[in-house]
């Protein structure tokens, strides 16, 4: 539910205020279920709403306290001085608006205002913005996109489920009553104060971004590109929209009023230090993020969050020189008619993205990520048992998105584990498959601390350092996972905050969360009668895969040990050669044997690459491969979550029906009201999680068709090399034994 | 007594360099090794079936002909240790490249024996020989009885005698660098044997591997899948090819090397036997001489007899032994040589075979991208 209000910004600011109007003014009209369905606005669904963004989505309590902060100020700063600069802001905001509405000339500060917000609010939304010029660009374009996607999302819902886009809708409603009551009344008890401050934030992730943004572009200029990006379809999607909007002066002063009350809580903010926006969106992000996320993705399944991420890429390909072009154009005429066509086909790429959503969604791009991480020159830091290894990690890429084309950060590996616990949080629910990095390992790092430099623990850095290469690498490949702030702060950042709690990642309880998640999810396959049959395949060779991979990793180990004892007892036979040959009487074969000796050495060290080729393509591959699963299972699981949730929920909802109809033959009309209300919130919440489970399911699908895809093509790659080392290592040796023939032939 | 000699010299019917182990077979615990020869008359060859027990009978007759002066000066060919059908972990170790693969190694080592018996210039006169390879009938099936020249005495005298000081700077030389040589040779045949053996679990390991990659083939039209399927095969292959690789590298190893390795420390062990048979042998003069020199004159003249015989024998033994061993250094020599050419050769074969197969399967996979 919560998902759904927090990413349906653009169209249902309008439909609600419309239906808020239709609601308030003919209430008959409307059919007995929206009618209901606006009767439990005033009452459950306001504290409804209030919690769930915070307990509900992310159900973590960082979120929670991540939202407090958050809540301080905005609610300090509505409360403190709305008097003199909301009213200030207030009409300068309405009159932008307008002129903007209007298509007239506005003004160049509006526009950086406005970038500059919705740079930063789509930074939020997109999850990984960095350069405010980008998103600029790429705001407008996704606000264009977004706009006819989420018109017809509510043109569909608008007919069947009737309750989902007042569902949506109420929340606002009542939070913009909220937030009013609260600004005016101006004495708020201080448990109040919070609620209603609280939906304020909703409404600020809600409209600021998109309402201030997406009006314009909706009320006039929207038309035209979006026919031509969605062509006939969206023709008469479009028609009633409009209509809509053009029916509703009244609600647009509501709104307006509703926008003032965000502006001054975030406009002030942003208004004063622009230069310091940026930094601050990282800085508030992952807090934010990490309880937008889930909610970005919401309503459209999360086809959209593609949307960005393949805007996002695509642009980004362009050359920056091109891109900055493209922002002079956009920006002073971003909402007028004459420049869309042009942003339209800057944005050429998209209509294809697009398309491929429809389908299957091609990933050829992804080759063209240019972006290459290196772990490197592992240091022990420290001494004893407190001692630590870091890495030295260097970025090269031509990505916009950075600042730099290369770029150096020293990291521990607590920092990676830090990395990926983040990672997982904000995107493991959504059904992305999260690289996993390698495991804390207590006895090498032991062996590391006590600082024996035998050739163990050398191994044992080195597999590490390599592991945390592909681990790194994977994740910056991944087109979602690369937009994250926190990758980004990874990889750039000098200074990161000392990640705590990793110890919960230690060795053998990283192993036992993998198999807990196993136990989980076959214990959950149990309870889930599986709809899609595609699913129910994969897991099963998920699973064998699993299992193959592990047999496999066991092999490679052998086949590794015995190289390195081949390795040794070639080094131990070169010694006794060439002991041999210092006793040997005759010269020409004491010749012969000390250069045996030495062939043998040399043998020895051919031994040795070889040990170090199968373990670093192969035993480290498949090690790899068997974390990745492990987080392919993981996906699978929140696929089962998602579902159980949705399950929960409708059980729920049978629940109610059935203790309405009890009231309704009690005939106990006074409680008849409070069930009709539970009802149509848990049809609401239905609704939603079924969404919900279905996005998952999208991404968990697409996620595992890309990593199938990349385990081919890694495989090959793996084998090609390994093929060329050992190709070399064969050559080597016919020269070595070529060499030494003459020798041979030499005595007698 | 010479005629004899000359007699047995015409005995031998056989072209010693054409005796081969042919064949093997298993019969419960037992082990009957086919020899066949070529007849010196022409057409025709020996076909016999011998046991290791018929070995040890030719290897006691061969010791025991007391009637040929200066026969304890011989290096006797080194017969392998006793092979064993279900071999225990420490006759393996005792057997060495021998208990490697299919008895081939163990019945090449045979041959070896044989054919150097053969072209012994004293031993192959003896009739034991003959009896050996042509006679149809088995010849050495009773028991065969111990003498002086039976390991275990031999190690309990070892020690008194081992460390006596040569008369004859050659011979002192000669056991000094035997001893070294033997240790040698000893360990690094051992240490080659390590190296094979580890190849040959690399062989086995791969062979899992690419097995176990068979496995891991997911049936099905998605392409993606078969992309993946297509990978495991050819990496299946590409590890089979591994494998061959291995085994056939362990097996050159064992064949060339190897066999030279292990014949080379037997043959040192051989040497060192007949150097301290002579030893013996020496020790012996000089007590005979001590005697006469404490001897009362009653005695004398017997103790000068006593004396006199052991001088000869000695004698005989010693000059024996110098030609011996003068053979024995070029032989063995040679035979290295040889071992190590063959080796080198065969290992430069398989390396270039598999680099080109390497080759093939890396074009094969860049193909595939």
């Amino acid at each position: 539910m919560a998902t759904s209000s927090e990413r349906s910004p653009p169209p249902f600011p309008d439909s609600e205020d419309q239906d808020v109007l239709d609601a308030e003014e003919v209430r008959g009209r409307d059919s007995d279920e929206d009618e209901d369905l606006f009767g439990s606005t005033s009452t459950s669904p306001v504290t409804e709403m209030d919690t769930t963004p915070t307990s509900d989505v992310s159900m973590k309590p960082p979120s929670d306290i991540m939202n407090d902060p958050l809540i301080e100020p905005m609610s300090s700063q509505t409360g403190n001085k709305p008097a003199s600069e909301p009213s200030d802001d207030f009409f300068d905001l309405t009159n932008n608006v307008s002129v903007v509405a209007a298509a007239a000339t506005k003004s160049d500060d509006f526009v950086d205002i406005l970038g500059s917000e919705t740079g930063a609010q789509r930074g939020e939304v997109v999850k990984a913005d960095v350069t405010v010029e980008a998103t600029i660009d790429r705001s407008e374009v996704t606000a264009g996109v977004i706009d006819p996607l989420s018109q017809q999302e509510a043109k569909q819902t608008s007919t069947a489920p009737v309750i989902d886009l007042s569902g949506d809708s109420q929340p606002v409603t009542s939070k913009i009553a909220d937030p009013l009551v609260a600004l005016f009344s101006d004495a708020p008890p201080a448990a109040e104060a919070k609620k209603p401050s609280s939906a304020n934030v909703d409404l600020f992730d809600d409209e600021e971004g998109s309402d201030i943004f997406a009006e314009p572009l909706q009320t006039k200029p929207a038309k035209q590109p979006q026919k031509s990006l969605f062509g006939e379809p969206d023709e008469d999607v479009f028609g009633e929209p409009l209509g809509a909007i053009s029916k509703k002066p009244v609600p647009k002063e509501l709104k307006e009023k509703s926008v003032t009350t965000k502006v001054t809580a975030g406009g002030p903010l942003q208004d004063s230090k622009p230069a310091d926006i940026f930094s601050q969106a990282a800085a508030s992000t992952p807090s934010v993020t990490s309880t937008v996320n889930p909610k970005t993705n919401g309503v459209h399944s999360e086809e959209d969050g593609d949307i960005f991420a393949e805007a996002t890429v695509e642009l980004s390909l362009d050359s920056p020189r091109n891109e900055r072009k493209k922002e002079a154009t956009a920006k002073p005429s971003a909402p007028a008619p004459t420049s869309l066509p042009a942003a339209a086909s800057l944005a050429k790429p998209q209509p294809p993205a697009l398309e491929e959503l429809e389908e299957e969604e091609e990933e050829e791009e992804e080759d063209k990520f240019d972006i290459f991480v290196s772990v490197k020159d592992p240091e022990k830091i420290g001494d004893g048992m407190n001692a630590y290894m870091a890495y030295k990690v260097s970025t090269q890429t031509t990505l916009p998105m950075f600042r730099n084309k290369t770029f150096t950060v020293r990291r521990r590996f607590s920092d990676f584990l830090g990395l990926y616990e983040k990672l997982s949080e904000k995107h493991g629910p959504n059904g992305f498959i999260v690289p996993p990095p390698p495991e804390k390992s207590l006895l090498g790092m032991t062996k590391v601390k006590v600082g024996k430099e035998d050739s163990s623990s050398t191994d044992f850095v080195e597999r590490r350092r390599g592991a945390l290469e592909r681990y790194l690498q994977r994740v910056v490949n991944h087109p979602s996972l690369l937009q994250d702030p926190d990758v980004r702060e990874f990889l750039e950042r000098e200074e990161l905050p000392r990640a705590v709690s990793t110890q919960a990642l230690s060795g053998a309880g990283f192993l036992k969360m993998i198999n807990k998640a196993t136990d989980a999810v076959s214990k959950m396959t149990i309870k889930m009668n599986e709809s899609d049959v595609w699913f129910e395949e994969k897991l099963q060779e998920v699973e064998s895969a699993d299992q193959q991979f592990r047999k496999l990793h066991a092999l490679v180990e052998s086949l590794v040990v015995h190289r390195k004892e081949l390795s040794l007892n070639t080094a131990s036979f070169a010694k006794s050669a060439a002991m041999l040959g210092s006793a040997e009487d005759n010269t020409a074969l004491s010749r012969a044997l000390s250069q045996l000796a030495e062939v043998e050495d040399k043998m020895e060290q051919l031994h040795q690459e070889q040990a170090a080729s199968d373990t670093f393509t192969f035993a480290e591959m498949i090690a790899d491969y068997i974390r990745l699963l492990g987080a392919v299972r993981g996906s699978f699981d929140h696929r089962m979550k998602a579902w159980q949730r949705w399950q929960d929920a409708q059980s729920m909802l049978q629940k109610k029906r059935e203790t309405e109809a009890k009231l309704l033959w009690a005939n106990k009309p006074d409680k008849l009201q409070l069930a009709k209300e539970e009802i149509a919130e848990w049809e609401a919440k239905v609704t939603q999680y079924e969404r919900d489970f279905e996005r998952v399911s999208a991404t968990v699908r697409k996620e595992v068709i890309r990593f199938e895809r990349e385990k081919t093509k890694n495989c090959k790659r793996q084998v090609i090399t390994y093929l060329e080392c050992l190709l070399q290592s064969q050559q080597q040796l016919i020269k070595y034994w070529e060499a030494f023939l003459p020798e041979a032939k030499a005595i007698a | 007594m010479m005629e004899e000699v000359k007699e047995t010299a015409s005995v031998l019917s056989v072209h010693d360099d054409s005796i081969k182990v042919t064949e093997v077979l298993k019969e419960g615990d037992t082990l009957t090794f086919i020899i066949v020869s070529q007849k010196l008359s022409g057409t025709g060859e020996y076909h016999v079936d011998r046991t290791y027990e018929d070995f040890e009978w030719l290897q006691q007759h061969l010791f025991s002909q007391g009637d040929v002066p200066g026969i304890q000066g011989v290096i006797f060919p080194p017969l392998p240790a006793k092979p064993q059908v279900n071999a225990s972990p420490r006759s393996i170790k005792q057997l060495g490249f021998l208990a490697l693969g299919e008895c081939q190694p163990y019945c090449k080592a045979l041959e070896t024996f044989l054919q150097q018996v053969a072209a012994h210039s004293i031993l192959s006169k003896n009739k034991a020989v003959e009896v050996f390879l042509t006679s149809s009938d088995p010849p050495g099936r009773q028991k065969v009885k111990k003498n002086i020249f039976n390991r275990l005495s031999q190690a309990v005298e070892e020690m008194r005698k081992e460390g006596h000081k040569d008369v004859d700077e050659f011979f002192q030389n000669e056991r000094d660098h035997n001893l070294i040589l033997t240790g040698c040779t000893k360990t690094a045949a051992e240490k080659f044997l390590d190296v094979v053996a580890t190849e040959q679990k690399i062989a086995v390991a791969c062979g899992h591997f690419s097995t176990a990659l068979h496995l891991c083939v997911e049936p099905g039209e998605d392409p993606d899948k078969q992309a993946f399927s297509r990978v495991c095969v050819k990496l299946s292959e590409v590890f089979e090819s591994i494998k061959k690789n291995m085994t056939s590298v362990a097996e050159n190893n064992v064949n060339t090397l190897g066999l030279g390795l292990d014949l080379e420390s037997r043959y040192q062990e051989a040497e060192r036997e007949m150097l301290f048979r002579r030893t013996c042998k020496l020790v012996e003069l000089e007590n005979a001489q001590r005697n006469v020199e404490k001897a009362k004159p009653v005695k004398k003249a017997a103790m000068e007899e006593v004396k006199k015989a052991a001088e000869t024998e000695f004698e005989h033994t010693s000059g024996v032994a110098k030609q011996e061993i003068a053979r024995f250094q070029g032989a063995r020599v040679e035979m290295l040589q040889q071992a190590l050419v063959g080796w080198c050769e065969k290992q430069l074969l398989t390396a270039k075979e598999s680099a080109d197969q390497f080759n093939q399967h890396l074009e094969v996979f860049r193909g595939m991208a």
